[in-house]
């Protein structure tokens, strides 16, 4: 039976750290997922569960304390934000090279400067090659959601890799919204107990990890690491199903949303998917064949189901919620277009900025998108590949 | 959004206006609605400007952007009305409630571009003298819901008073003060909106 409740983002994560009750929690307080470890630690206080919270000075410190936790065989995890998950960059590594499955609950936040607390992409993006699986939520509800997939994803046996479950900060963490939660020991029965089968903490099997390696063997531990993020994927879908048969609700490595006989298609991951499906709904009330592919995991990157669920479009708008200072558009417009020209899919694309340090992105500005794409069909234009919107005039 | 109210409310940051758009929401949830209840950070400190929302529907709301054509306004703070435009997109067949002593023939003066209804609650009067201090949320909370029917009185003060059950259960001295604001400033507004029917009807 679901539980309907309503509650913030940071709440529902909460609240899943609680059915899970992880081991170890190490974590550093920053705007806006502070409170996820605040309101865990008052789980702990009140005796709900047996997380060991380790409060530390900073957020390298936290993941540091995440990985010697995890390696000694206990499940563990952190919370982060913005310029904390900047701090935790070489850690971010070493935990993903180690094979470690930490979950990390990020609340996405814009990194400086100027100086903002509001959200965007930039934190994770910075993170996206540190060999972390990265999955996004659209709200409350997936990233509650999300969180308890996350654990059978990093800890199945093809994979051991962490998992960063991200949700927009203010936007889902910050807004209450209606909810449905499931009760403990389904919660529990699903993420099950974990058992490593290698950790420091065993005098039956000793190993020591993170050691140095010497180039004639560095380069396969590389390859291997590599092997297990594309194992993830499979692994994320077959999380996915089981996850359907105690929750009913259905996740893929993306949602496609009204783009069957769509000419034109907007990508986009978040908070702002709902926004866009809403646009979708009453430009589609008018005729117009508009569709929203939400993408949910964008590591790892599921560049030939991208490339194959946008094919019959005749252009796309990929939406990033991050700069990439590359000169030509953002980390989405360039991966999506890699994927598109790989796999020989020759459709026009513009990829859009939106949504910086907390810009509002809003149901207009989705109709206008896409009134721009069909003025480059219906009118011959040359798409420009590469735009702001939502800037001050 | 099907059937589907936007409240936008302005107040300085310490009024609690975060606090009663998160309480509504709460409690329209409990009448079984889908609910949004979101603040708008900006550089956060006591007197700010703060703005916060909310979306109350029937069907399943999936928009995650601020309100810009809201249904209804509240303003927590008098004093706003002269730095913030705080009827801008507001729908002509919606209504602003204002905190203020003033009438709403006085503050009508002051929105002269706005042509839709006003009420105004002294929610300050209300708070100090039901319990003795000025936390004006909650007299607002109770004129919104008035003025936007998104529930009946009754249903709002039993729900309110559980939830006041809950959240003062280590100090229900104040109980009784809370449940009082609410009922005084509920039949405020309600009885100027009985005047309003009275004059159209007329």
């Amino acid at each position: 039976m679901a539980i309907k409740e309503r509650m913030s983002g940071n709440e529902a994560v909460s609240y899943a750290i609680r059915q899970i009750n992880p081991d170890v929690m190490p974590a550093f307080p920053i705007t806006p997922s502070t409170e996820i470890p605040q309101m865990v630690s008052t789980y702990i206080a009140n005796g709900e569960i047996e997380t060991e919270f380790i409060p530390v000075e900073s957020e390298h410190s936290s993941m540091s304390a995440a990985i010697g936790a995890e390696a000694a065989g206990a499940r563990s995890l952190t919370a982060t934000s913005s310029a904390g998950l900047a701090l935790m960059w070489e850690e971010l590594l070493l935990a993903a090279s180690n094979r470690l499955p930490i979950v990390l609950a990020l609340v996405n936040r814009t990194l400086s400067g100027p100086i903002n607390i509001n959200c965007d992409h930039s934190d994770s993006m910075g993170a996206r090659d540190t060999g972390w699986i990265q999955i996004y939520a659209e709200n409350n509800q997936e990233a509650y959601d999300n969180f308890i997939q996350a654990y059978p994803i990093a800890e199945h046996t093809s994979v051991h890799l962490p998992v960063m479950i991200c949700q927009d900060g203010f936007i889902t963490s910050h807004a209450v919204e209606n909810i449905e939660l499931m009760e403990d020991s389904l919660v529990k029965k699903f993420v099950g107990i974990y058992n490593p089968e290698e950790f420091l903490l065993n005098p039956d099997k000793p190993i020591s990890v993170g050691p140095y390696s010497i180039s004639n063997y560095a380069m396969e531990a590389k390859k291997n690491q590599e092997i297990a993020l594309e194992n993830s994927k499979a692994v994320i879908l077959e999380v996915a199903k089981k996850f359907k048969k105690i929750s009913g609700r259905e996740y893929g490595l993306f949602e496609e949303y009204r783009t069957k006989d769509a000419d034109y298609i907007m990508l986009i991951m978040g908070s702002a998917a709902g926004t866009a499906k809403q646009a979708v709904d009453e430009m589609r009330a008018r005729g117009k064949k508009v569709g929203v592919l939400k993408l949910r995991v964008f590591r790892p990157f599921p560049a030939e189901e991208i490339a194959n669920a946008l094919k019959g479009c005749k252009v796309v708008a990929i939406m990033d919620r991050c700069e990439s200072y590359n000169g030509n558009g953002g980390p989405l417009g360039s991966e999506v277009t890699s994927a598109l020209f790989c796999n020989k899919i020759m459709i026009d694309t513009v990829n859009y900025i939106y949504g910086l340090a907390g810009r509002d992105f809003t149901v207009d500005e989705t109709k206008t998108v896409f009134g721009e794409l069909e003025d480059m069909v219906v009118n011959g234009r040359v798409p420009e590949q590469y735009k702001y919107i939502g800037l001050r005039k | 959004m099907n059937n589907g109210i936007e409240i936008r409310w302005h107040g300085r940051g310490g009024q609690g206006a975060k606090t009663a758009a998160l309480l509504l929401a709460d409690v329209a949830f409990k009448t079984g609605r889908s609910v949004q209840g979101f603040p708008e950070y900006g550089p956060e400190r006591m007197g700010a400007p703060i703005t916060a929302y909310n979306r109350i529907s029937d069907g399943k709301i999936r928009v995650h952007s601020n309100i810009y054509t809201p249904d209804y306004v509240v303003v927590v703070d008098e004093t706003l009305l002269s730095s913030v435009d705080v009827t801008a997109g507001l729908k002509r067949n919606g209504a602003i409630i204002i905190n203020t002593p003033k009438s709403r023939e006085e503050i009508a003066e002051k929105l002269k571009e706005y042509s839709g209804r006003i009420y105004t609650v002294d929610a300050r009067k209300i708070s100090e003298e039901t319990l003795g201090k000025n936390f004006p949320n909650s007299p607002m909370l109770a004129a919104i819901v008035a003025v936007s029917g998104v529930m009946d009185r009754k249903t709002f003060i039993s729900e309110m008073k559980a939830s006041y059950q809950h959240k003062f259960a280590k100090k229900p001295e104040v109980i009784d003060g809370n449940m009082k604001a609410l009922e005084m400033a509920y039949d405020i507004v309600w009885s100027a909106m009985e005047d309003d029917k009275m004059s159209l009807s007329a």
